[in-house]
């Protein structure tokens, strides 16, 4: 019994947490939780992002595998292989969001609100001004060349960017909500659980990027 | 292994404790009642029955239609559709029964079962689990919107390409498809996540990994499927409405596409759907058969590997849909050897079922009877798996009623079945009340009789070269005699099936009450009443074994008390959450109450699918933004829930 007993027993760090709350064992009181790598919503992000990752690779594995049916020349009928500089200018912005909401995150871990809105802020310019140089200077640019239906190169082109691209908006209006709340005080040392999930989301969508990159653009020149 | 809570009378200090304890629990988790109530409720039993009934409906639709095409089928040279209808017929026959009946079925159960089970108050996301139900029920009703028009899917269930694209079929039924599966993607991968969290980190405590009832890891092996092989159908899907709406060329052979490319990303996710739909059959079996046999089931770590390993080696095989299709030789190799490999872990766990009936005392009742069929059933069915493995004979028999046969015999086999002994087993702890055993016996006997007499002709009818998905057949071809048995034996499955219908609705008024545990089970949601409080349980317990009901007397009254472990955890909508490997309590989680915005979501989403099926593009934008207001609704903070 005594065995038993101990392999039962709470598994808890004291000072973590704050609130506690009696569960009705004989003198046990659990911490409430509302955030932090073992709260349910944690663990359903890492999920989300388990299914997203797995929609970009078979994306990006149905790319080459047309690639690899249609045989060389790729890119096919006269396009030419695509321009790097202007990616890896979006690639520098984009990834340096990536510190900035790191940073939010580590703040508020630590109870600071202006580190938290100043890291959401930035993360957040950055971001956009990499979907503005997608569908604003990179897409324009592309369309003079070629275009979605001008055949299945062009499909996956525009599918995979635009399909990132997508993933960029969705992770800019979850840092707009979070952002809302944050500057009405919402989030606090222990709560603070959306500001963690879309830190995580947003690192999916940047980690997402490499892939795109040496996918759609790298990998033609190989 | 003592009685059920009327045979231990409980001592009055414990009557006074407990009726403190339920007095507090009712007033945190009563959802009231009304319409509200029933649209935002987010109890995973509410939801869990939701699933079951409506799964069962269209269960009973699907029927019908493949009961037309029998009719269809019966005599040479029948007119009893028109041609156009029938390829609709057995086209929404495959959607229905894969996606509006076996995987919601599953996932009631599932949502009934799963906390139980593992002694949770609730899902690890009731809200998320209310939008799959709805979502379902939406997908479910957008695709069958189709009937009205006329316009129905017709192009098969798997809706290859070139025939799918809009060359060949240029009207709106392939686009009722693609965007009904890309909504019941949507709606299963969130049910999926769910039962993951759920699974991982709301068991009781003491629940370790070992000792987790093998239903569950069922359901997370199904789940863990879902979210690994659902994304390639919602990908196929989209890049097939980009060909057909916009004039992209992904399946276009003529600008560089390919329509290899749907087969591959369809059975990428085709070939472990047959496992979502089978592992947690499996999975039922393994619960009812010890309470049935009165014994632990033989073997407990074998089954749980090897449905994780068929989990697994589900996803190596895509290929061998494809065997005719032209692919190389070494493709065709490795993918005939993982497609034998699957029969390993399968095997595995048939004969762990058998030692365990075998070294058990069986009582042959009617949940009993139907896993007893199921395993028959499922034994031929894998036996012909086997066979299409070797390339050579799939090759000669592809496109084949041999096919036909074969994916019935797994498919009824593993879901009919053990959902049918499902009901039978667990019904009771769902409605209160005994089904009646006469006529569960009848209903089994004329199930078992008429699917064989349905499908195993058609074994026959395939190797005399009768193709599938032909409207009808020459006299002179000598098909005409097997095709009328399996029509017969359709109808006589049809009947064995109502019988079981009228039972359950007979039971609900002339039952016997139940009790909190009628069969002595060995699992967790025999610990509580029949059906259960919305809290599910007075306490929630400490586990000391894997069958803690035959092995933890104290919990045959109902509520462990807390010096046995149990923990009443009132004052408020509270759940323990603990760790995922060992089950060590870890924090109290505050959960969200009823609320209708995930109903709202649902609406807003099916006003997006109109849109873009009927290329309307404003109201597609509209509902997007109505979608936004319906998150921003649901991920308002309020109080102390743990979304913020």
């Amino acid at each position: 019994m005594a065995v038993t007993e101990a392999a039962t027993a709470p598994e808890v760090e004291p000072e973590e947490h704050e609130h506690r709350v009696e569960t009705g064992l004989p003198g046990e009181a659990l911490p409430a939780r509302y955030g932090g790598a073992r709260a349910f919503g944690w663990w359903g992000m890492v999920w989300l992002i388990a299914t997203e990752a797995t929609l970009f690779a078979l994306l990006i594995a149905s790319y080459f595998y047309l690639r690899f049916r249609f045989g060389p020349p790729w890119p096919p009928d006269g396009i030419a292989n695509p321009e790097l500089a202007l990616p890896l200018v979006m690639t520098v912005v984009l990834w340096s969001s990536s510190p900035c909401v790191h940073l939010a995150e580590r703040g508020i871990q630590a109870g600071s609100q202006r580190r938290l809105r100043a890291g959401l802020a930035a993360g957040w310019v950055l971001g956009a001004t990499f979907l503005v140089l997608t569908l604003a200077v990179e897409w324009p640019r592309t369309l003079k060349e070629f275009g979605p239906t001008t055949n299945a190169y062009g499909s996956m082109f525009f599918t995979i960017t635009g399909f990132h691209a997508a993933h960029v908006v969705v992770g800019l209006a979850m840092s707009a909500w979070v952002q809302v709340w944050a500057w009405r005080g919402l989030y606090d040392r222990e709560r603070h659980l959306s500001v963690q999930n879309f830190a995580m989301y947003w690192q999916f969508v940047d980690a997402v990027w490499a892939f795109v990159l040496l996918a759609v653009y790298i990998s033609p020149r190989l | 292994m003592t009685g059920t809570a009327t045979v231990t009378a409980p001592a009055p200090d414990e009557i006074e404790w407990r009726g403190e304890v339920v007095r507090r629990l009712d007033a945190d988790w009563s959802e009231g009642g009304g319409l509200g109530s029933w649209i935002g409720t987010v109890d995973h039993k509410r939801i869990g029955l939701r699933y079951l009934y409506t799964g069962l409906a269209f269960f009973a639709v699907g029927g019908i239609e493949s009961l037309l095409i029998r009719l269809q089928l019966a005599g040479p040279d029948l007119h009893v559709v028109g041609p156009e209808a029938y390829n609709q017929l057995f086209s929404m026959h495959g959607v229905t029964m894969m996606f509006l009946f076996a995987m919601p079925v599953l996932s009631g159960f599932g949502n009934y079962f799963v906390p139980l089970m593992i002694g949770a108050r609730d899902m690890a996301f009731p809200r998320l689990n209310a939008f799959g139900y709805w979502m379902l029920l939406g997908a479910g009703l957008f695709l069958y919107s189709s009937f009205l028009f006329g316009d129905a899917p017709d192009n098969g269930w798997f809706n290859y390409v070139p025939l799918g694209d809009s060359r060949y079929t240029p009207g709106i039924n392939i686009d009722y498809y693609l965007i009904g599966v890309i909504l019941l993607g949507i709606s299963s991968t969130g049910g999926a996540i769910n039962f993951i969290v759920t699974i991982l980190k709301l068991r009781a405590p003491g629940m370790t990994l070992n000792r987790i009832p093998i239903f569950v890891w069922g359901e997370l092996a199904m789940s863990l499927q879902i979210v690994f092989a659902l994304p390639a159908l919602t990908l196929a899907s989209v890049l097939l409405m980009l060909d057909r709406t916009f004039g992209f060329h992904f399946y276009d052979e003529a600008r560089g596409g390919d329509p290899l490319l749907w087969q591959h990303l369809f059975w990428v996710f085709g070939h472990p759907e047959v496992y979502i739909v089978a592992l947690p059959g499996f999975g039922i079996a393994s619960a009812i058969i010890p309470t049935w046999v009165r014994r632990p089931i033989v073997g407990y770590t074998y089954i749980v590997i090897g449905e994780l390993s068929v989990a697994l080696i589900g996803f190596g095989v895509w290929v061998h849909h494809m065997f005719a299709v032209g692919l190389p030789n070494m493709t065709l190799s490795f993918i005939s050897l993982a497609s034998f490999m699957v029969a390993i872990p399968s095997a595995i766990q048939v004969f762990a079922w058998l030692a365990t009936l075998v070294a058990g005392r069986p009582v042959l009742k009617t949940p009993l009877l139907f896993v007893i069929g199921f395993i028959v059933i499922f034994v031929i069915g894998g036996v012909t798996g086997v066979m299409f493995a070797a390339v050579p004979f799939d090759q000669a028999t592809t496109d084949s009623y041999f096919v036909v046969a074969h994916l019935h015999y797994v498919l009824v086999g593993s879901a009919v079945f053990p959902i049918f002994g499902a009901l039978y087993h667990w019904g009771p702890k769902v409605t209160g009340h005994l089904l009646d055993e006469r006529l569960g016996k009848w209903s089994f006997w004329l199930m078992f009789a008429g699917f064989n007499l349905a499908f195993f002709p058609q074994h026959l009818l395939g190797l005399y070269g009768m193709p599938r998905r032909v409207y009808t057949y020459d006299a002179d071809l000598g098909w005409s005699a097997y095709n009328l048995a399996s029509t017969i034996g359709a109808f006589i499955l049809g009947v064995g099936i109502l019988v079981t219908a009228y039972n359950w609705v007979r039971s609900r008024r002339r039952g016997a009450p139940a009790g909190n545990d009628p069969w002595r089970g060995e699992t967790l949601e025999w610990y509580t009443s029949s059906p259960p409080a919305p809290y599910n349980f007075v306490t929630v317990p400490t586990v000391r074994s894997r069958e803690p009901m035959w092995d933890q007397p104290e919990l045959a009254a109902g509520a462990q008390p807390p010096d046995a472990g149990g923990r009443p955890l009132t004052g408020g909508h509270l759940t323990l959450s603990t760790s995922p490997l060992d089950a060590r309590p870890q924090a109290v989680v505050h959960m969200p109450h009823s609320t209708p915005w995930p109903f709202f979501l649902t609406l807003a989403l099916l006003v997006v699918a109109v849109g873009v099926l009927l290329d309307a593009w404003p109201v597609a934008i509209l509902g997007v933004l109505a979608a936004g207001a319906g998150l921003a609704g649901w991920y308002w903070p309020r109080g102390q829930t743990q979304e913020t």
